[in-house]
């Protein structure tokens, strides 16, 4: 049911955003206790209580740049903060990596067994939590309690629904070209061979039945996929094993994580921005202020770091923001150059407008004091980047608790076309 | 078998529902037919021109948009609760409000905006007309054949509880070439007069024997010949149920079901032909409700059944990349009936999601796939 795929899509979404930080921490040599820390808030902050219950009442899911919003506040529950540019381009990751995993499923109810993969790497994570564990064993009984027992024409539906949620999007990743899990174009490889899944029989055979029932004949046909016996059903329980590999962690520590958008493909009407649902709204407002009530949310506080997620992957560096020059313990991730460059009062003042969410001025005059940064090809150029942004991000005010609440642009996936009226030439077969 | 034709651009993908390829086949020999796919709040509608040696051109592309009620469209009377029907203790009293808001577009009609998620479209051919019926999660929208205007809309009702389940409209048959069948998520089937002309569309039965949401509903019509059963309805339960149309539907045969959502049902010559999720095929008599051959026909979930009414092969298109067509004929006393495999066509990285004959005979038919912009023609050799 399209009421109940919200959930399932958060729990995705928020697991590959744990993968992906706990890669590039790891990567770029972040401490170890600042590392577990911020993976721990994140989780402490995803899977709240309030959180949770506000998460699984039945509601639409809301569009990209929605989530978008949702996901920097939740990174920022942490002491980490990140540019704009570094979130970007980890809810790209994001986004495809769920998308690979909705696609793949064999079958629709399979969704529940990747959300379970994600929740098993996030208690993991968190082992040595006893209140983030418990955290995530309620999320557990309240994942089975809401979908174990829905029919697979109702996980179809939800399927469906996270599909649309990712129609359109072809962003090219790295790691998914260099394993030939997606093509050049930035499909996805579709599989044609392996088991088959549970409930279902390797293509290849047509029975004919007599009129009591008995099978009368048996014929084959030829198969082009070489399909396997089907796998087991996985279990539910809170260390069974789930079965399929989906929604485990594909990264490790040596890993690019670069991505590139395809064309203008990836922006389509199906995810743009209107006018907003008013409903959505409130309720995306409502799960922000709830993420907000973590942790680290709003200034940096003395454990506090800037991070540039995706430093060395790529020839150009992001603006990284530093801490302000007040607070203590303070960590520059940045690897490029250019950081360097930024003046002390430079740095306060791009953390005060962070805070105020107008970060989206201070990285472009970030930009601009950084005469050796590279043109990206996914990134807006500086000229256009303010109203890129200002419309994509508008809802930062929504996810800063500092500022004043201005309602966003949109939430919910609209399209842009509206034809009313007909064109009067209009063709009739 | 067949080979690859030039292939039909789509200004928007098509989006991942099931059987999400209507046509509608003029009866004429060769003749040009429309297509239509839907994208998420709208649906591409596509007036092809004649068959040339280059491929089918595109005569005309709209986008239509699920809207609320124009000034022409006939507001559906509010229906009355309590007919007998709930799997939920009556609780879920049916009445369809009319949306609010008058022309313009859904979401000013308050409601989350996702619920104007078009969920299928199809051309119902009925005896003196052609309408184009259009299902969302708000409701069902009747239209004339090219969209043009909106003759008749009936709203679902929203729930009031929040945790009751979501209510949509899917599967749609004309039939008898006098109703128009619409399923709702409930299991309810809908049935519809249709007048010759007119807007005067008046909701004449509602069918209650599923008790999930409905799937497919599919239909045959035979002209002077009197069958037995002439509809067939499908649910998510995997639950079929067969019918003869008139002024009561009548059931015939209530089909146990097979443990898997049936996703797409046709029926040729009384026989019933079915598609569930496991990708099995599943073949009966639509009189006796006799399972006469099962095939295990795709590796993944079937999006799509389509069946050629001149010849009655069958063309399921599934999420494994594959479309496969097949020969299912009549009932032999001896040998039982004849299924055979005629042709697989693998449609690479494509989670075909729409499989349609474009022609009576199926001598050529049209697939879509998630994410594809382009609908995919194949011709016989």
């Amino acid at each position: 049911m399209a009421s109940r795929s919200l959930p399932l899509l958060f729990i995705n979404l928020g697991g590959e955003m744990l993968y992906i930080l706990e890669q590039r921490l790891q990567a770029q040599g972040i401490p170890g206790d600042k590392a577990t820390k911020v993976l721990h808030d994140i989780i402490g902050a995803m899977f709240s209580r309030p959180f949770l219950l506000e998460l699984f009442k039945p509601q639409e899911v809301f569009s990209r740049p929605a989530l978008h919003s949702l996901y920097q506040r939740l990174a920022h529950t942490s002491i980490m903060r990140l540019n704009p540019t570094s979130m970007d381009k980890l809810y790209d990751l994001m986004t495809m990596a769920v998308k690979q995993q909705v696609l793949l499923c064999p079958r629709p109810r399979d969704l529940l067994f990747v959300t379970l993969n994600h929740l098993d790497a996030a208690r993991e994570m968190v082992r040595e939590s006893p209140h983030a564990l418990a955290l995530i064993n309620n999320t557990h009984h309240v994942l089975i309690d809401t979908y174990s027992c829905m029919t697979s024409g109702e996980f179809q539906v939800i399927r469906q629904m996270l599909l649309y949620f990712f129609q359109d999007l072809h962003i090219r990743v790295s790691l998914f070209l260099k394993d030939k899990v997606q093509s050049s174009n930035g499909r996805f490889i579709l599989p044609v061979s392996g088991p088959v899944p549970c409930g279902t029989e390797p293509p290849g055979t047509i029975r004919i039945y007599n009129n009591v029932g008995a099978v009368m004949k048996t014929k084959t046909f030829p198969v082009e996929g070489r399909y396997e016996p089907p796998v087991r059903e996985g279990f539910l329980d809170p260390y069974g094993d789930r079965v399929t590999r989906l929604g485990t962690n594909m990264y490790s520590a040596a890993q690019n994580l670069d991505t590139q958008k395809q064309g203008k493909r990836s922006m389509t009407n199906a995810q743009s921005c209107l006018a907003p649902d008013p409903l959505a709204t409130v309720e995306l407002n409502l799960l922000a202020d709830l993420l907000g009530e973590g942790q680290g949310c709003g200034r940096l506080n003395s454990d506090g770091f800037s991070f540039n997620l995706f430093a060395g992957d790529t020839e150009e560096g992001d603006i990284c923001m530093s801490a302000p020059a007040s607070c203590e313990n303070v960590i520059n991730i940045d690897a490029s150059k250019q950081s360097q460059l930024v003046a002390p009062e430079l740095q306060k003042v791009l953390l005060d407008l962070h805070s105020d969410s107008t970060v989206l001025q201070a990285s472009t005059a970030s930009h601009q004091t950084s005469p050796q940064r590279k043109h990206r090809s996914h990134q807006p150029s500086p000229q256009r980047q303010p109203r890129h942004l200002l419309t994509t991000y508008a809802t930062t005010n929504i996810a800063s608790p500092s500022s004043s609440r201005t309602p966003p642009s949109c939430y919910r996936q609209q399209h842009p076309e509206r034809t009313t009226s007909l064109p009067p030439d209009v063709g009739t077969p | 078998m067949y080979k690859r034709a030039q292939s039909i651009p789509l200004r928007h993908s098509a989006s991942a529902l099931g059987n999400n390829l209507a046509v509608l086949r003029p009866p004429d020999p060769k003749p040009p037919c429309s297509l239509s796919v839907v994208h998420g709040r709208g649906v591409s509608l596509l007036g092809l021109a004649s068959e040339s040696e280059a491929g089918r051109n595109v005569h005309s592309q709209r986008l239509l948009h699920c809207k609320e009620g124009g000034a022409t469209a006939r507001r559906a009377e509010p229906l009355q609760g309590g007919r007998g029907h709930c799997k939920e203790g009556g609780a879920t009293a049916r009445r369809a409000e009319p949306l609010q808001g008058g022309r313009g577009h859904c979401k000013e009609g308050g409601a989350t905006a996702d619920s104007t998620l078009i969920i299928q479209a199809r051309w119902c051919v009925l005896v003196s007309r052609v309408l184009l019926v259009v299902t969302s999660r708000r409701g069902i929208q009747m239209y004339e054949e090219d969209g043009s205007a909106m003759l008749y809309w009936q709203a679902l009702e929203l729930p009031e509880a929040l945790d009751t389940k979501v209510e949509f409209a899917r599967g749609i048959a004309a039939v008898a070439g006098l109703y128009i069948c619409v399923g709702v998520s409930s299991g309810c089937v809908l049935v519809y007069n249709i007048p010759p002309r007119g807007t005067n569309i008046t909701l004449c039965n509602e069918l209650y024997q599923h008790a999930h949401a409905i799937s497919s509903i599919s239909s045959e019509t035979f002209g002077d010949l009197e069958r037995t059963v002439d509809m067939v309805s499908a649910d998510d339960g995997g639950v079929i149920c067969t019918w003869k149309s008139g002024e009561d539907f009548t059931l015939i045969q209530k089909l146990p079901p097979y443990g898997c959502a049936c996703t797409s049902v046709v029926m040729w010559r009384g026989i019933v032909t079915a598609a569930y999720g496991t990708g099995q095929i599943r073949v009966y008599d639509g009189t006796t409700g006799m399972l006469h051959a099962d095939i295990d026909a795709h590796a993944r979930w079937i999006n799509s059944l389509d069946v050629a009414p001149a010849t009655g092969w069958v063309l399921s298109g599934s999420e494994d990349s594959f479309v496969r067509i097949w020969k299912i004929g009549e009932m032999d006393q001896v040998d039982g009936i004849e299924v055979a495999h005629l042709h697989s066509e693998c449609v690479k990285d494509v989670l075909v999601c729409g499989a349609q004959f474009c022609d009576t005979r199926g001598d050529s038919f049209a697939v879509t796939g998630y994410d594809l912009c382009e609908i995919l023609c194949y011709v016989k050799t």
